[in-house]
């Protein structure tokens, strides 16, 4: 998959840079999250700006971020949602879990506080 | 009033490189629908989620990740009704454990889900070679 990965201090910054985030490459993300959770960077801001579809396994793999984050005393925050993706988080009551931010600067800033 | 005659016949590998294509082709229907009066875009991506995710389930939990058998998908529209089935050529698995919501910390299992809250109706059961998902909407 095609994710670009920053170190922003506060938090790691990932940028998913796929139209689709689905059973293809759920996977994909899911291993690079943990990865970061080794290397005890637990602070994750996901950035979906350029993601329009996620499918239920793409989900999947957020919530798995998002327990793996929080089980380790970090956090994983998600920013641009597009929304019909944003729906998707609604239908499936994903919006009451996740903190959601317009953009990735304002998820930065929210680890900072 | 002239109304839309849609009937789509694909095969594709049991691979999940493939769901793009077939999520595309349900988007492009919607998009191009002669009379559809609501949200268009919402259709778009409800038609791209709902065959994405049956495939995705015919691809693990039927054909069991086979990458040498294939996926069999109809699409058909007449009378302002589609009607989408995924022919998988496994053991099939249990629809109706999963057609309530899960619990939002779940990681799996929101699928069939998914299918139930956009599709009006939909019945998974065995055929010759194999099982059908059957899946309708009125337009």
């Amino acid at each position: 998959m095609n994710l670009h990965i920053e170190d922003k201090g506060a938090a790691m910054l990932l940028a998913v840079q796929e139209e689709r985030l689905d059973a293809h490459n759920s996977g994909d993300l899911k291993n690079q999250m943990l990865k970061l959770f080794e290397e005890g960077k637990n602070n994750l801001v996901v950035d979906l700006q350029g993601v329009r579809f996620v499918d239920s396994s793409g989900l999947g793999a957020l919530v798995s971020g998002f327990k793996n984050a929080s089980s380790r005393n970090g956090n994983l925050k998600l920013a641009g949602l597009q929304l019909q993706v944003k729906s998707m988080f609604e239908l499936t009551r994903l919006h009451r879990v996740f903190e959601i931010y317009t953009d990735s600067t304002e998820a930065l800033a929210s680890f900072q506080q | 009033m002239i109304t839309d005659r849609i009937a789509v016949d694909i095969k594709v590998p049991n691979q999940t490189r493939y769901l793009c294509l077939i999520g595309h082709i349900g988007e492009n229907i919607a998009l191009t629908l002669r009379n559809y009066s609501g949200d268009r875009k919402k259709l778009a991506y409800d038609l791209n989620l709902v065959l994405t995710e049956a495939m995705a389930n015919a691809i693990k939990h039927a054909n069991e990740g086979d990458p040498a058998k294939e996926v069999h998908i109809e699409i058909s529209i007449v009378d302002q009704r589609l009607i989408i089935r995924v022919f998988d050529f496994g053991q099939g698995f249990d629809v109706k454990q999963y057609v309530e919501p899960r619990h939002p910390l779940e990681e799996h299992g929101r699928g069939i889900y998914l299918m139930h809250t956009i599709m009006d109706e939909i019945s998974y059961r065995p055929t010759d070679s194999g099982h059908v998902l059957e899946m309708c909407k009125n337009l």
